[in-house]
């Protein structure tokens, strides 16, 4: 059974991804698995050089990098580790706006 | 003057006159970019911020300029014509010495720096005429935004000046007086079933998209350009205060832009020789509801991790702020500390502040004025150092929050008799 999900990937990401806004990935092959981090690797290995923008060299995710498993902040939940069960939207967008 | 252009046609530059502005720069990896409608940073996401070459600026050319944020067009990213464009004119607003006030609290001297006096009444008109400009040059017809209520009427009416379509993202729980009054200026008004923090995220996620190819969120692609606008509380305290910095200010954070900007705009002025170099502290000022930065500074954290808002102070209610990590390190620069309030001691700021001084302040002001009794009674900000703090908002936005606390004192019959009662 798939375990595709979708990205929504902003603007200044889109060099990677040919143009695309929005891509698929199954991450179940990957060593993640079926969470945001196997989302990363399966993102990586489509579209490589894209993993090294969202996350920093200790692997973990940048300061000013928010990302949305469906309509939660991984913040508020498991954070990379957070589970992306088939058919979820992921949005990855710059946390600069505000006030 | 700008006040007299209310009928001239949209102006769209194409040159990329930004006057002393040179390029954009990431805060965070120092990537360099050329000036445009960026604003994250390609390699890191880092936010973006505008990098200037200034000529020679004095007082005399400043006190010698227009009532209006326009006298430091030199220290903006602006052409020098967009004085003459049509725009609200913001800035400029009143600076007021305190007396009953800082009586009451035993300090020494303290001023509110009041943004209530501009022309949608509250700090917000500064930004958007910013970003207003910025949009001219790079030829964004529409002007949009995600606001808490004050930047939606900003947006709104600099867009109805200036004969510019408008498209404005708000929560759909806003106070009445924010919403109907930005739907009474025209242009599109969307009340989304959410947050502020989602409808941020929406107005991200709507950038890229084809539908807002020639659209300027001002607070998302144009925000290095929005953000500088802030500069210019920090220069009018300064000047306003015969051009010299106060020893402590306190400012409301939302986004935590404001606070690092007033900073900046303090530096700016001790570099180019306008004012004496002096020390200065800056604090911040948070709803209890709402504080991911007042907890990241206590906890000693450089990373603010984002909150669900709960708070009366829905003007400060942004759970997830961009700019919380540069506001703590301006805070913790200047030996600073913030102030973290219950809605109770908001709603007892307002009064306050109305009671003292006649200044009827939003929520938003509310939670400075609580957090500076909260500072002092700490013994964090000292009485006796010149003191100032922000009211960025009109009270009238926010009538809900007190609406409950507050009324007449009777209601009488047309009768001198019943006056008597009443008032024995």
């Amino acid at each position: 059974m798939s375990a595709e999900v979708t990205v929504r990937v902003p603007t200044i990401l889109r060099t990677y991804t040919g143009g695309e806004a929005e891509v698929t990935v199954d991450p179940s092959s990957t060593s993640g698995g079926e969470t945001l981090a196997g989302v990363l690797e399966a993102l990586e290995a489509n579209h490589p050089g894209i993993k090294a923008r969202i996350l920093d060299d200790s692997g973990a995710l940048r300061r000013f990098v928010n990302v949305y498993v469906g309509d939660e902040d991984v913040r508020f939940a498991e954070g990379l580790a957070t589970p992306t069960p088939a058919g979820t939207q992921i949005s990855v967008i710059p946390a600069v706006a505000g006030g | 003057m700008s006040l007299d252009n209310v009928s001239a046609p949209v102006v769209v530059v194409d040159d990329l006159d930004f006057g002393p502005a040179t390029g954009l720069v990431c805060r965070e990896c120092g990537a360099h970019y050329s000036l445009g409608a960026a604003y994250a940073c390609m390699e890191c996401f880092g936010p973006l911020e505008v990098t200037y070459q200034y000529g020679d600026v004095t007082r005399e050319q400043i006190e010698a300029g227009p009532t209006s944020i326009w006298r430091y067009s030199a220290l903006l990213p602006v052409s020098p014509h967009a004085v003459d464009e049509p725009n609200l004119a913001p800035g400029w607003t009143r600076i007021v010495h305190a007396h009953n006030l800082a009586q009451e609290l035993g300090m020494t001297s303290l001023w509110i720096k009041d943004d209530s006096g501009n022309p949608t009444h509250s700090f917000k008109d500064r930004v958007v005429a910013v970003a207003q400009s910025a949009a001219r040059r790079l030829g964004l017809t529409t002007l949009s935004c995600a606001s808490t209520g004050n930047l939606a009427h900003a947006v709104a009416a600099a867009a109805a000046r200036a004969g510019q379509e408008s498209v404005v993202i708000i929560p759909d729980d806003l106070e009445d007086g924010k919403t109907v009054t930005t739907a009474t200026y025209g242009g599109k008004l969307l009340a989304v079933r959410g947050n502020y923090d989602e409808v941020n995220r929406l107005c991200s996620e709507l950038i890229g998209d084809p539908l807002t190819n020639d659209w300027g969120f001002v607070n998302v692609n144009l925000r290095p350009y929005y953000a500088e606008g802030s500069k210019t509380v920090g220069y009018e305290i300064a000047e306003q205060l015969g051009w010299r910095l106060p020893d402590q200010v306190v400012i409301p954070i939302a986004s935590g832009a404001l606070l690092v900007k007033v900073d900046k705009a303090f530096r700016e002025l001790i570099e180019l020789g306008l004012v004496e170099d002096k020390p200065y502290k800056i604090f911040g000022a948070q709803a209890t509801g709402c504080s991911p930065v007042y907890q990241a500074f206590e906890a000693g954290h450089d990373v603010v991790r984002p909150v669900k808002p709960d708070t009366i102070a829905k003007s400060l209610a942004i759970g997830n702020p961009a700019d919380g990590p540069y506001a703590i390190d301006v805070v913790r620069r200047t030996s600073g500390a913030i102030g973290s309030v219950s809605d109770e001691e908001v709603v007892g700021g307002i009064r306050k502040l109305a009671r003292t001084e006649g200044i009827f302040a939003e929520t938003a002001g509310g939670v400075v004025l609580a957090s500076l009794e909260q500072l002092l009674a700490s013994g964090k900000l000292d009485p006796k150092a010149e003191t100032v703090i922000l009211n960025t908002g009109e009270g009238l936005k926010t009538l809900d929050a007190v609406i409950n606390h507050v009324g007449p004192t009777a209601t009488i019959q047309p009768k001198v008799s019943d006056v008597r009662e009443a008032l024995a």
